[in-house]
Formats: structure tokens, C-alpha cells, sequence
């Protein structure tokens, strides 16, 4: 049987432009933790030198939400926002069931949906071709909090009620790929990384 | 072997805050007691491979985490294992279900890989195949950690 073309549906759509959909999370952040991995560590950086930004590279791809998790156990006492990329999220589903089955009510994880493996060269993942829904698997998983922003007017209005909302919270942001600019950067020395992190944090 | 109690003393006198784990028939018999304790918490996972990177957050948060997954978690866990132990360079601890080892006659594959697995991995593992060698749980992971460098209790499985 041959199954419809999901690629043409999906590319109307409106997506956000990358930089200017984290900006917005930038403006609104105040001490939070925010990992970023992929797409999002070479972006975010260009917005935000916060001490509790912590770039989860090299290659961790679709790593950010459990270690996310692990920091939200650790420090209950601060909210986590963990980015993860859709192509990251697909390796790692069973994540959002962990994240619930612990408790932990301090995390957020947004996905930034381009619907490519965008740091490979802008592949479309399988995602894509089954009309993956993020948020409805999100919320199978028992998430309390799930929404989902196609365009920058409506992720704009609700970003600063974010936190408000019951934890975990799950945010799928549909952004745009952004073309030739997709290599990631060489990483600091990741020791240097660690212990700025954990100082900021207050661990020895 | 061992009971739940005794594993649950061993990291409670290690200063284990956290239990990231994944139970198999062995060591699915200690979840009683580690439900139970109020030494350390649990934090069940779906796959092994998430149990490295949540135990690696907990290290950056300040917490002293344990992995506790069986050896065929431990092939499925390659790319996390990779990205914390070595990229991130976290000392992690781990206590790891050998299965099969005490089944002499076991052609089971997840026999035969194990152990060169972790010497492919370079990690510092203590095989605990008696119930005498239970001091050395706490001693080659807390030897691990002097170093620097993450530490793996091998848990020979296969027999009541």
C-alpha cells in the first residue's frame, strides 16, 4: 500500500527561526540550569555565557534529557532545562518515561523539531516520514505539562508562564533549519566546562 | 549470594546517594531493600544506556550515584558509557550483573563478552564471585575513586 507523502504536509507548516525561537527563552530565563547539546550547544552560547549553562558536548546526541534529569535529582531546588533535537528525542523515547517514573517535578524538555539530522548534513529523520507526534507521545508518557509552538507570536506569549506550569513539562518548538551553518564548534577543554559548571552550582 | 541488606550496607557505608538501575533476576532480589533505604534513593530507568547519563548528572549536581544494571545492559550502553566515563571524564560508579558466569557448562553469549568488553572499555573492574569477597565491593570502589577514574563491581550471576 502506498502511504502518503507526509514530507510536502509538514513543510507548510510554519516553522521559527532557530536563534531567534532560543532568544526568546534567553529573555525569560533567570537562574536556571540550561543543557544544550547538538543544534542547540552552537546556538545557545551565541545568546547566553550564564554560569548554569551547561554545553553537553562532544557528541552526546540524545543524552541532554537524562542528564537533565540526573541534575533536576540532584539540585531539586533549581528548575532544569534540558534541549534536545528531534533526531535526539527518536534515539531516546523511553526518556520520557524515566522522567516521569522519577518524581522529578523540576525539569523541562524542549525539543527544537527541524525534522532533520540537521549536524549530519540535514537528513530527514524517520520522524518525519510517520507524521511523529512529540507531544502526544509526551503526554502517553505521563508528562502534566506538554505544548507545542509553531510560531514565534505564540511561543513569545508563553514562554514566561513556562515554569508555572506542573512539572515535568515537555515543549516541542518547530524551528527551521538553518542551512549551511550547521557544524558544530569545537568544544572548551570539557574539565574546564565541569568545574566552571559545578562551581556555579556550589559543588566541590 | 548476598542479600539486598548487605548490597544496601556496601553503598550506604560508600556514601551512595543514588541507585540508577535496572533490575534483572538477581538483581531484581535487592529492590525490597533498596526501596527501603533512606541512605540513598532509586531512580529506575527504561533502557541502561539512559542510567550513565542520569548518574552522570547527579555526579555534576554534587550526588555520588551508583549504575546498577546486568552485563547485557552494559553492551546495550556503549555510546553513553563512551560519552561520560571518556568525554566527560566522570568517575562513575557502577555495580554490573554477570550473567551466566556461575553456570559452567553456558554457552550464553552474554557470558562470553562480557569481561572483554570492559577491558575494551579500559574500565577497572573487581570480580565478586564469593560471598568472602563482599569487603571488596566497598574497597575497589572507593580505591577507584582515590584514583580518579570510574570503578565496576563485576557480580557473578547464576546461581540462587
Amino acid at each position: 500500500m502506498t502511504q502518503p507523502s507526509t514530507v510536502g504536509t509538514d513543510s507548510v507548516l510554519p516553522r521559527m527561526p532557530l536563534l531567534t525561537a532560543l532568544e526568546v527563552l534567553r529573555d525569560v530565563r533567570r537562574d536556571e540550569i540550561v543543557v544544550t547539546t547538538m543544534g542547540s550547544a552552537r546556538e545557545w552560547p551565541k545568546l547566553s555565557q550564564h554560569p548554569l549553562d551547561f554545553q553537553f558536548l562532544p557528541s552526546a546526541m540524545g543524552h541532554s534529557p537524562m542528564l537533565g534529569l540526573g541534575l533536576a535529582l540532584a539540585q531539586p531546588q533549581r528548575e532544569v532545562i534540558a534541549f534536545n533535537g528531534d533526531g535526539g528525542m527518536l534515539m531516546g523515547l523511553s526518556s520520557l518515561v524515566s522522567i516521569v517514573a522519577s518524581g522529578a517535578k523540576n525539569l523541562t524538555v524542549i525539543v527544537l523539531d527541524n525534522g532533520l539530522y540537521e549536524v549530519t548534513g540535514g537528513q530527514a529523520t524517520a520522524g518525519v516520514a510517520a507524521r511523529c507526534d512529540f507531544t502526544g507521545m509526551a503526554v502517553a508518557a505521563g508528562f502534566p505539562s506538554v505544548s507545542r509552538y509553531d510560531g514565534l507570536d505564540v511561543w513569545r506569549a508563553a514562554a514566561g508562564k513556562l515554569l508555572q506550569q506542573p512539572g515535568p513539562r515537555f515543549v516541542q518548538l518547530r524551528i527551521a533549519p538553518v542551512g549551511a551553518e550547521y557544524h558544530l564548534p569545537a568544544p572548551t577543554p570539557i574539565v574546564d566546562r565541569i568545574a566552571k559548571f559545578r562551581a556555579a552550582l556550589g559543588v566541590k | 549470594m548476598f542479600t539486598g541488606q548487605q548490597i544496601a550496607a556496601s553503598f550506604a557505608e560508600l556514601g551512595v546517594t543514588h541507585v540508577v538501575y535496572l533490575p534483572d533476576s538477581t538483581l531484581g532480589t535487592w529492590e525490597a531493600e533498596f526501596s527501603r533505604s533512606t541512605q540513598f534513593e532509586l531512580v529506575r530507568v527504561c533502557r541502561e544506556g539512559e542510567a550513565w547519563v542520569v548518574a552522570a548528572g547527579l555526579h555534576l549536581g554534587g550526588q555520588r550515584p551508583i549504575v546498577v544494571i546486568q552485563s547485557t545492559g552494559l553492551f546495550e550502553s556503549g555510546d553513553a558509557l563512551r560519552n561520560v566515563l571518556y568525554d566527560l571524564k566522570l568517575p562513575l560508579w557502577s555495580l554490573i550483573g554477570y550473567r551466566s558466569y556461575l553456570l559452567p557448562n553456558s554457552t550464553d553469549s552474554a557470558k562470553r563478552f562480557c569481561e572483554p568488553i570492559l577491558k575494551a572499555w579500559d574500565l577497572d573492574y573487581a570480580l565478586i564471585e564469593r560471598p568472602d569477597q563482599l569487603p571488596q565491593i566497598v574497597g575497589h570502589l572507593r580505591a577507584c575513586a582515590e584514583q580518579g577514574k570510574p570503578g565496576v563491581v563485576l557480580f557473578a550471576e547464576g546461581k540462587g
